[in-house]
């Protein structure tokens, strides 16, 4: 290992990228890309999916190989391309969502376990490894018991865990890849309480994250790239959220309150007294014809299980539900889907969509009855439903026998929605419905919900990003700890006053 | 010429290219070797031997495409001949009539689906894996025949039976009718039915079907209740062509109908797999035993042959993907 010298000193960049250029299959990923980050630098690297973020930081790492022509300058070392080993050798470390860690493992082995690898003589000294452990750990000012199992760990001790992991590994500079993404709002400010330690001791981090507020919050730099070109690097200081929207997608977006005067509707969905304890307590509220319900809190607030109980699939221990008047109990989502309330699940990729699975079977799934003909299934109703949902609701798809997989975020939303509104409901309830959704095609979500609720359709819609709630509901209920504790018309207040109440 | 070819292709869909191929590949090859590989004697011996691994890959079929699997197919298949043997014997034994033999055939078919509600149930409701509880029935379904037999063959039947296992219809041998009939009931479950449609969203992600409001259990139970009528049916083509029932009759099967619902293009992890290229997958696999048989090699040798026509297989479709990502890259 050489020295630490080189990371100190003026503005001298640690990293320096020229002229990447990148292409699959005839697609140009990445454009004549240059990229800098700077010692102790906490860089943040924005864009939507597809914009080349990380076939950016793939080239980097050594995963992919630049086309010919490239400058790779790392810690006053010049490459025309990296590998895996020297990236890692030289002090380049990526931290991914998945964060690729041993659930069944110590979070000491999690933490050394690189450190390891064709090491000589191949025994493990485990004694040497918790201390290592411990050190890192102790840099990042956190404790943990170093013996315990992983999985014991919640989500963000792991993140932790895999940040001591990249310091162990003597990273200079370490890519954190959506790192606040399943993160509560506390947890994120305690990630963010560490990335400012790693930056002060000299480590630069690069951000790459859809999460606008924290970008500004934690970055000083911003590089924002778009269609794999560079847009431009700029400063923090005095960026707006709704700037580096405009930087993102090249489109300017004008947020205004959607919310309109629903009173006089007929009430569809009344809720009285709910409550499931451990979740939620005591939650009364109404949803009229045409009306769009806002009810926005932090994870863990009690808005999945009370969503998850008007939908059948867990049991309230006491209150009413009346739909159209009526009280209605469920025995599993089937009844209340017959009963016409659809729920579109806030994660898409392992409960709202079946991702091996095509489009067209994504889309009928919970409407088979639509399709079928004496009985029979009929592939002929099913193509022409499929693409007349595809036409309603503007999805870009290929062939409808492609798989769901295939499509971006925001396409696969639609197709969700799709899905429950082919079972004509009188309730639909949008469990985040923007989540891992690109920017630009949020916008395009929020119009469709507009619509929805204009037709009639009663809408909840859940969110933890209280503008998207203030925008485009016409109602808002705050939770809080399984608790209403608030609720007001969007034009009455500012954002800023809510967005201070719910975060606080 | 390549657009014909490619129209095939996606008329007979990309799953076909396998077993396909394989067939072709088969047919070439022995009838290059043998002359005598092309005669009625071949297809004759294949009609007769293919229907019963055939009619017990369509039973383990269904439990795979869920992404399950059950080894009991051929214990239940056993347990069934047993039943319509009990019911014969009680009324009558060789001299029994053909409504005894219905009356036999109906509670044979009972039991193979009550084996299956059994497997169902435990799995939809405890979860359990899939292994372990058909492995259990399996056991238990073995040591009660062996129990019930002490072991050995229950013979005596109705001469009328006779041709249910060895009688043609217009030349088509019975048993292989039964089988192309089941089939087709399997094919039409599969892609025009609620339960096939089900059947494959639960094999890739059994938690988002139950979100999409699919009854999980009741597809699962049922599931593995079609599978055990269906191991029925085999068990009651078993006892008609060897004219006796033996528990462990086709126990060499079983992992056979797991190679050939894979050789027929079925993910093994469930989610993906059509009944007809299985079928083909059934026909290359009897015609590579026949045409083995009739170059004079070994029985035991024609087994050994199976083997290395599924690994190769493995091979090649690995390789196909490589070839296939390779391509997408170089655009």
């Amino acid at each position: 290992m050489t020295g630490r010298e080189s990371a100190k000193g003026g503005q001298k960049p640690l990293l320096s990228l020229r002229n990447i250029n990148m292409t699959f299959g005839g697609v140009k990923a990445l454009k004549h890309v240059s990229f800098d980050v700077l010692p102790g630098d906490v860089h943040c690297l924005a864009g939507e999916n597809g914009s080349g973020k990380s076939t950016l930081i793939k080239i980097i790492t050594g995963v992919y190989r630049p086309q010919d022509g490239a400058v790779i300058e790392f810690d006053g070392q010049t490459y025309s391309h990296m590998s895996p080993v020297t990236a890692q050798n030289s002090g380049i470390q990526v931290i991914w969502q998945d964060l690729a860690l041993f659930p069944e493992m110590t979070v000491a082995e999690n933490i050394t376990f690189q450190t390891l690898l064709g090491r000589w003589p191949r025994f493990v000294n485990y004694n040497g490894m918790r201390e290592k452990a411990v050190k890192a750990l102790a840099r990042l000012g956190v404790t943990l018991d170093v013996d315990r199992p992983l999985k014991d760990y919640a989500i963000a001790q792991r993140q932790i865990v895999a940040i001591a992991r990249a310091l162990v590994g003597e990273a200079k500079l370490v890519f954190m890849d959506e790192p606040t993404a399943s993160l509560t709002q506390s947890e994120t400010d305690r990630l963010l309480d560490i990335v400012r330690t790693l930056s002060a001791s000299g480590v630069a981090v690069v951000f790459v994250s859809h999460r606008l507020a924290e970008v500004l919050e934690i970055s000083s730099r911003l590089t924002v790239l778009r269609d794999g070109a560079l847009v431009g690097v700029y400063s923090t200081e005095g960026m707006t959220q709704s700037r580096i929207t405009e930087l993102m997608t090249g489109k300017t977006f004008d947020q205004t309150v959607r919310a309109r005067d629903v009173s006089a509707n007929p009430v569809v969905l009344e809720v009285e007294g709910l409550c499931r304890p451990g979740q939620f307590v005591d939650i009364s509220f109404t949803v009229r014809r045409g009306e769009t319900l806002g009810i926005t809190g932090l994870l863990g607030a009690g808005r999945t299980e009370l969503a998850l109980s008007l939908f059948g699939m867990l049991k309230p221990w006491s209150g009413t539900v009346k739909l159209e008047g009526k009280p209605v109990h469920f025995a599993s989502n089937r009844d209340a889907i017959a009963a016409g309330i659809a729920y579109l699940s806030e994660d898409r990729l392992s409960l709202g969509l079946i991702q091996p699975q095509s489009i067209a079977d994504n889309l009928v799934i919970a409407s088979l009855d639509k399709i079928a003909a004496s009985g029979l299934l009929s592939d002929g109703r099913k193509r022409d439903l499929v693409a007349q949902w595809i036409a309603d609701l503007g999805v870009k798809v290929g062939k409808q026998e492609d798989a769901i997989s295939t499509l971006s975020g925001g396409n696969q939303q639609r197709i969700a929605i799709a899905k429950w509104l082919a079972t004509d409901p009188k309730l639909l309830i949008l469990d985040a419905p923007t989540v891992g959704v690109d920017v630009g095609a949020r916008a395009g979500i929020f119009d469709i919900v507009a619509k929805l609720a204009q037709t009639g359709l009663a809408i909840i819609l859940i969110s933890d990003e209280v503008p998207e709630v203030y925008f485009n509901a016409d109602r808002v209920l705050h939770m809080a700890k399984g608790r209403v504790v608030n609720q007001f018309l969007p034009a009455d207040r500012s954002l800023a006053e809510i967005e201070a109440a719910v975060y606080a | 010429m390549t657009a014909i070819l490619n129209r095939i292709r996606t008329g007979l869909g990309p799953d076909m290219a396998g077993p396909g191929f394989a067939l072709i590949a088969v047919l070439v090859v022995f009838s290059l070797a043998s002359p005598q590989f092309f005669s009625r004697a071949t297809f004759g011996s294949v009609a007769f031997q293919l229907p019963e691994l055939g009619l017990l890959t369509l039973a383990m079929l269904l439990p795979v495409l869920t992404g399950g699997l059950n080894l009991a197919i051929t214990f239940t298949a056993n347990i069934a001949g047993l039943t319509v043997a009990w019911v014969l014997q009680q009324n009558g034994g060789a001299d029994a009539g053909p409504f005894a033999f219905l009356l036999g055939a109906l509670l044979g078919v009972g039991v193979g689906a009550l084996s299956g509600v059994v497997m169902g149930l435990v799995i939809a409701y405890t979860r359990a894996h899939p292994i372990l509880v058909s492995l259990s029935m399996m056991i238990f379904l073995r040591g009660l025949g062996e129990f019930l037999t002490r072991g050995g063959d229950v013979s005596g039947f109705p001469a009328f039976l006779q041709p249910l296992g060895h009688g043609s219809i217009l030349g088509f041998p019975i048993p292989l009718l039964v089988f192309i009939g089941c089939v087709l009931i399997w094919h039409v479950l599969l892609t025009r039915m609620k339960l096939g449609f089900n059947t494959y969203m639960i094999g890739s992600n059994i938690e988002a079907a139950r979100y999409s409001g699919v009854n999980t259990r009741k597809v699962l139970v049922l599931v593995y209740t079609l599978s055990g009528a269906m191991c029925a049916i085999a068990g009651i083509i078993m006892l008609a062509r060897f004219n006796s029932v033996r528990v462990g009759h086709g126990e060499s099967y079983l992992l056979i109908t797991v190679l050939a619902c894979f050789l027929g293009g079925v993910n093994p992890f469930g989610g993906f797999g059509r009944v007809i290229p299985v079928a083909v997958a059934l026909v290359v696999l009897q015609l590579l035993s026949s045409g083995l048989n009739i170059l004079g090699a070994n029985q035991h040798l024609a087994t050994a042959v199976w083997g290395i026509l599924l690994i190769t297989v493995m091979i090649l479709r690995f390789a196909a993907g490589h070839f296939k990502s390779l391509k997408r890259k170089k655009g």
